[in-house]
């Protein structure tokens, strides 16, 4: 590639954005670096991902299979990749329990990285010959078509335990409502907004956004991923700040003489 | 080596589609990667095409319970693998009428068309359409005045729902000018733009976060559980 002797190196228009990034990711990346040195946060209890050994048990119990659905889109989105980390948790946990569990997917990518990781996570149970790559199939790339299989799915197997990690449209209340329908358990993660409350009504647990991402880190329980954590949240405290000083300094202007002799002096004869 | 490969790859992919908004030059780095994913996926779908015919063939050679589902499946899977390859019913492209399989397969007239139109559409909207009951069941539910913080719930969606339908004006527009923030339709539209936006915000920006923070232990190789955790 060439460049133009009037192109510039970086983008003026998103230098501000530039700044913020990099002091995000040093603050996540600090913090990281302390919590390998020994400094290691604490990090509160998510009842939706101490649930995961619930549910699991739940199903093991009734002798019903577990429905975990990683969401309908690719493995370029970050939310199906944090979808995956809660998926080897969970089959690593039924492994253990010789459940049975159902990972229908909507993406051929998702159901090779679903099946690596599921079978880790057997092995690392020392389960091996529990995992069934049959039980982690290729349903369609169609969001309805899916949705229609992931319901029928549940009328015939009724699974006892479902989980809905990942990214979600206008099918999470149709596979939550199925799954409230059949008497599950149920527990979902995902940071589409507009998707979050139909979930907290029809879920018995929901990930909201950060805890979401969060899920990874604290599944593992590795220090450095834990201090991943510690770096996000001071990085949202800096924003907080930015955020009251942005409102205070936008309500002295409001204030200012010029401000609110200006529109005045416009109208003034 | 596997493994360090597909981190290597993580770690140039991650970087460029971070570093391409900001340097001019990079923009064309991204969508070379994101051509790249492209490809992958399409050859990906291979697999996934697999594994959908084997299991719908294993089920429907053992005659299990919903055996005429997968018939019915693997039916319109082929016929439609057919009439698509095959380009059935295309009208040659005007730029090349003498060749007939010129035209893109989903144009109109096409068989591809013809079955996405008259049969994917309709199940599709149907299903749709099923969702207003599935709210409704879910609304039910949730709009139970169990303690305080359900009560506000209720009372909130009360307010929305009559404020953005013609009853509110109804029951609420004999209120004075100076009043007015107190009809429906206006507290409706405040509870949006100021409860609901705040609210959603926080969300956002914590999810920003935490996908800025999943992108660097992505990168870093500290979260391998996506490629079968370290094993």
């Amino acid at each position: 590639m060439v460049l133009g002797a009037d192109a510039s190196f970086l983008n003026p228009d998103k230098l501000l954005l530039l700044v913020v990034l990099a002091a995000t990711c040093a603050c996540i990346v600090a913090s990281m670096i302390a919590a390998r040195a020994g400094s290691v946060p604490k990090i509160r209890r998510i009842a939706g991902l101490e649930a995961v050994e619930e549910a699991v048990g739940r199903a093991t119990e009734m002798g019903r299979p577990i429905l975990f659905v990683p969401g309908i889109q690719d493995m370029d989105n970050p939310m199906t990749v944090a979808g995956i980390t809660v998926l080897s948790r969970v089959a690593g946990t039924a492994a253990q329990y010789d459940a049975t569990l159902d990972v229908p997917v909507s993406r051929s990518l998702v159901m090779q990285a679903a099946r690596e990781s599921v079978q880790a996570a057997a092995l690392q149970a020392g389960q091996p010959d529990w995992y069934d790559p049959e039980r982690i199939r290729y349903i369609t790339d169609e969001q309805f078509g899916y949705a229609a299989y992931a319901a029928g799915a549940m009328a015939r197997d009724k699974p006892a335990a479902c989980f809905y990690m990942g990214c979600f449209f206008a099918e999470s209340l149709i596979l939550a409502e199925n799954g409230n329908a059949v008497g599950a358990i149920q527990i979902a993660g995902t940071a589409e907004t507009a998707q979050l409350p139909f979930f907290v009504a029809s879920c018995d647990y929901t990930l909201i956004g950060e805890e979401f991402f969060a899920a990874s880190a604290y599944l593992s329980g590795a220090p450095d991923q834990l201090g991943t954590l510690r770096g996000q949240d001071i990085a949202k405290a800096l924003i907080a700040l930015a955020l009251a000083a942005g409102v205070v300094m936008a309500t002295i202007e409001a204030f200012s003489p010029a401000t609110v002799t200006g529109p005045a002096a416009e109208v003034a004869p | 080596m596997s493994r360090s490969v597909a981190l290597l790859i993580c770690l140039i992919g991650g970087l460029t589609m971070l570093v391409s908004p900001f340097l001019p030059m990079a923009t064309g780095w991204a969508n070379d990667v994101t051509d790249w994913f492209n490809i992958l996926a399409a050859m990906a779908f291979v697999l996934g095409g697999g594994s959908l015919l084997k299991v719908q063939l294993m089920r429907l050679s053992a005659r299990g319970p919903g055996w005429g589902y997968s018939a019915v499946t693997l039916l319109a899977f082929v016929v439609t693998l057919w009439v698509g390859l095959g380009k059935v019913g295309v009208v040659a492209d005007p730029s090349a009428p003498m060749v007939p399989w010129s035209g893109k397969p989903d144009d109109e007239g096409s068989a591809f068309w013809w079955i996405y139109l008259y049969v994917m559409t309709p199940i599709t909207s149907t299903l749709f359409a099923v969702l207003a009951f599935y709210v409704a069941s879910a609304a039910f539910r949730a709009f139970r005045a169990k303690n305080l913080e359900a009560t506000l719930l209720l009372a909130t969606a009360f307010v929305i729902l009559l404020g953005r339908t013609f009853a509110g004006v109804v029951l609420t527009g004999w209120l004075p000018d100076w009043a007015s923030g107190l009809r429906l339709e206006n507290l409706a539209v405040t509870i949006m733009d100021v409860f609901n936006t705040a609210g959603n915000r926080a969300i956002i920006i914590g999810i920003a976060l935490g996908v800025a923070s999943t992108g660097i232990r992505l990168m870093l190789g500290l979260d391998r559980s996506y490629l079968g955790g370290d094993a």
